[in-house]
């Protein structure tokens, strides 16, 4: 019973972020804050992260494919296609989750306990419109460019791990990673960006939002909001990967 | 004027107001006091509509607040100006932007226009040299102070306060209370204000409604509270020495 409270007012503070805003120039000027906050502050993370993960890959694909009826720029191949289709969608919404999600919550959360959003509603703003929908319009749009940066710094990574210890050359791992692309894996990951990006703005804005107490029960709050959106994006990435292969 | 009739509200099956019904008229200050978990942050909160009431009805002046959809509830909300307990400040704005964001959400004045609003307010509470320090830079005397500003930046006909004083030294709580009845009178607001200092009843308390345990106990002045007959109203108010000193003296003075 407690999951079908949770799921029914979870859609009800959709309907009421997802209402008409009292003031559009307000809110874009939100939108701008929230994109330079919560996405383009996320770059240097996702770089760091894709760049070690692409290394380790392409040390895996190589060291578990040794052998000679392998082509070696297959490792380029297999670093390629694994983050393109998991790692920099699925994994990268995963970390960003902990990221994005517990920022989100924690602040949507103080902002409760502190009285901020009973003092939106006193003034007569929609405060679940004014709080969740410019952070969920500004990481839906971002996540997308943070896939393609994570494509490419885990390719990065390849580059540099694979032939810095002998596991593959640069000609060849270049060639692996343009051998036999599939475009539409990009696309299939592009959709899957969308729905996590959705998931990872508004499940920890809900958990933030209906927090009760005080400065504990928002830490308890982000935990709990980045496991659910954990869970979610993980239940999300089956179903999608089901219908859209 | 704020009129409430009989108003009924329960949590979960714990009944915490029962059959309040009360006027708030305009110019005054009015005060709900009571004991800590006696029902007066439920009561201003159901007044003001962040609760909804289980039975009852709210006015003001001629229009049913309880009867009103969500739309019309918004719109009445631009005529409420409400300082919390511990000011709800927005920590992302500067002071000055806090007090600007009403003007900036509801008006298409000039940039000028606002700044001079805002200014204006500002100064009223006795704010400079303070418009660009955030929340966290400024105390909890000026913070309150900040609140008051921006809950009169849109000339609201309605000021609610929950505990204005609470965390305050004697000293800024009674510059407080001055600022909120001085702006009372000024502006001619209905104001509603939630406290249990008896240093503010006795300084502002033109009128005063004292619940006990979600009851209405006794309702007057500051004239008349020191002469209650009300046994609960009596142990709130003579649990403070000065008060009881003064009863003993005049009890004392007329043997």
């Amino acid at each position: 019973m407690k999951f079908f409270f949770h799921v029914g007012r979870y859609f009800t503070l959709l309907g009421r972020a997802f209402s008409r805003p009292e003031k559009h120039r307000i809110y874009l000027r939100r939108l701008f804050i929230e994109l330079e906050q919560l996405g383009l502050d996320s770059v240097g993370i996702v770089a760091i992260i894709s760049i070690f993960m692409g290394g380790i890959i392409t040390l895996q694909v190589a060291y578990n494919m040794s052998s000679p009826l392998f082509p070696s720029y297959l490792i380029g191949l297999g670093n390629r296609d694994t983050l393109i289709l998991e790692f920099s969608s699925t994994i990268l919404a995963l970390i960003m989750a902990g990221k994005i999600g517990s920022n989100i919550t924690s602040e949507i959360g103080s902002m409760r306990v502190t009285e901020q959003i009973d003092s939106l509603e006193i003034m007569g703003i929609n405060s679940a419109s004014f709080l969740i929908m410019p952070k969920t319009l500004a990481v839906v749009f971002i996540f997308p460019f943070l896939f393609v940066l994570s494509v490419f710094f885990g390719l990065i990574g390849g580059l540099i791990v694979g032939p810095a210890v002998g596991a593959v050359t640069a000609p060849d791992y270049i060639n692996g990673i343009q051998y036999m692309f599939t475009s539409y894996y990009v696309t299939f990951s592009m959709i899957k960006t969308l729905f996590f990006g959705f998931l990872v703005a508004t499940v920890p804005a809900y958990f933030g939002y209906f927090v009760e107490g005080g400065a504990f029960e928002v830490g308890a709050a982000s935990t709990r909001a980045v496991v659910n959106t954990n869970i979610l994006i993980l239940v999300f990435d089956l179903i999608l990967t089901q219908l859209l292969f | 004027m704020i009129t409430i009739q009989n108003i009924f509200k329960s949590f979960e099956n714990k009944q915490v107001l029962s059959n309040i019904s009360t006027v708030f008229e305009p110019g005054k200050t009015n005060l709900i006091i009571g004991r800590s978990g006696s029902g007066k942050t439920v009561l201003l909160k159901s007044i003001v509509g962040l609760h909804d009431v289980d039975e009852g009805t709210i006015f003001y002046d001629d229009r049913n607040f309880t009867q009103m959809n969500e739309k019309l509830r918004k719109k009445l909300r631009q005529e409420m100006g409400m300082v919390f307990q511990g000011g709800a400040l927005f920590d992302s704005f500067n002071v000055e932007e806090n007090v600007r964001f009403p003007l900036d959400m509801f008006t298409n004045k000039t940039a000028k226009e606002k700044q001079e609003r805002v200014d204006f307010c500002l100064d009223r509470v006795n704010i400079d040299k303070a418009h660009k320090l955030y929340p966290a830079e400024i105390s909890g005397g000026m913070k309150k102070r900040v609140a008051i500003a921006r809950a009169i930046v849109m000339n609201p006909k309605y000021l609610f306060c929950d505990e204005p004083n609470s965390g305050l030294d004697p000293e800024t709580s009674l510059v407080i209370d001055e600022l909120i009845h001085e702006l009372t009178v000024d502006f001619e607001m209905t104001t509603v204000i939630n406290t249990h200092d008896m240093n503010s009843v006795m300084e502002i308390g033109d009128k005063i409604l004292f619940i006990s345990e979600g009851v209405t106990c006794w309702e007057g002045d500051k004239d008349k509270i020191l002469e209650a007959e009300n046994q609960k109203l009596q142990e709130f108010v003579f649990a403070n020495k000065t008060y009881r000193q003064q009863r003993d003296d005049k009890i004392d003075s007329k043997n």
